[in-house]
């Protein structure tokens, strides 16, 4: 195994870090007003839905951005409506996947 | 394996793997590792307010493993209880997240040549089923089903617009403030702020208590 990245992974380490620790490590965030708490608390399902809505419908080709529809629309659908119904994401994800594999096997992309 | 134990990124990994094979300069790797993982600014402003109290040790071992995965376990185990929980951070943080993302490099060092092609395998799709899975898991009321439509709307739009990495920044950050403009009577609704039946919205450490409730925390 080659150590030649080492030095990259710390330097990536060095920029990620700070952005990781900045709330966390930062007393003021104890004195934010009542409106501001509130919008954090609004963070998590606005940044997560973003996360799930791009890695499912944006495709980079050629430089380019583009909304492609296709299997994983089907995939990552089901798995949040099982989750909203049973309250799994086990059972979720494992639907996702398996319609995944069937659908590829089936030639759909 | 230094990757995935050091920098502890996966998308930026996955990206810099491409960028040193197209033999990128590491300054341009940085700076778009530094681009790309600026949402967690917003998972680390979010978590605060739950870690008030803490030692700042155990704030700044935190932080080095706030990933995507374990901002979402977490922020969705403490809104659960309703308090910070610190068993329940470090289990997401390294017994779910990662232990098994570093065996995984592991394996994928060691048998990834195996695995001819990982989308017949269905793996692609993991990564964002689970963030919409999670994400349902923290939709409680009309104002986190807001932000949540707003984000993935508005994420999708500046991928489209500029690129993938700002578009999820972008969703991160408008996201809430479509929340916001719900009215606070209509959000109030179901769980008061400040109050015990709040503790799966607001249910955050410090939250002053303002509205009259009853003895089960039901507006009164």
């Amino acid at each position: 195994m080659s150590t030649d990245l080492v030095p990259l992974a710390v330097v990536m380490w060095a920029v990620t870090y700070p952005s990781r620790a900045i709330g966390l490590l930062n007393p003021a965030i104890d004195r934010l007003p009542r409106r501001a708490l509130a919008y954090l608390q609004l963070v998590g399902p606005a940044v997560l839905a973003s996360l799930a809505t791009v890695n499912t419908v944006v495709q980079t080709r050629n430089g380019q951005s583009l909304v492609v529809v296709g299997l994983p629309w089907l995939a990552v659908g089901a798995c949040i409506a099982l989750v909203a119904w049973r309250r799994n994401l086990f059972l979720g994800l494992l639907v996702a996947v398996i319609i995944a594999i069937a659908g590829r096997g089936a030639g759909w992309e | 394996m230094a990757f995935s134990l050091v920098a502890f990124a996966g998308a930026a990994q996955f990206a810099a793997v491409g960028f040193v094979a197209r033999g990128l300069g590491w300054p341009a790797i940085a700076l778009f590792t530094l681009l790309l993982n600026a949402r967690h600014v917003l998972y680390s402003a979010a978590m605060a307010p739950w870690f008030r109290g803490r030692s700042f040790v155990e704030r700044a071992v935190a932080a080095h493993l706030l990933t995507d995965e374990a901002f979402a376990l977490t922020i969705a185990h403490f809104r659960r209880i309703g308090r910070f929980d610190g068993f329940g951070y470090w289990w997401a943080a390294i017994v779910t997240t990662l232990i098994p993302w570093n065996v995984a490099t592991f394996a994928g060092v060691m048998l990834g040549g195996a695995v001819v092609d990982p989308k017949a395998l269905g793996i692609d799709v993991i990564f964002p089923a689970a963030m919409g899975g999670l994400a349902v898991t923290l939709l409680t009321g009309r104002r986190e089903l807001v932000a949540a439509i707003a984000g993935g709307v508005i994420g999708v739009a500046a991928s489209v617009a500029w690129d993938p990495t700002i578009g999820v920044i972008a969703g991160g950050i408008a996201g809430p403030l479509a929340g916001l403009l719900v009215p606070e009577a209509a959000a109030r609704e179901t769980a008061p702020l400040g109050t015990e039946a709040s503790a799966e919205r607001f249910g955050m450490p410090g939250v002053v208590h303002d509205h009259p409730t009853d003895d089960r925390g039901r507006p009164s």
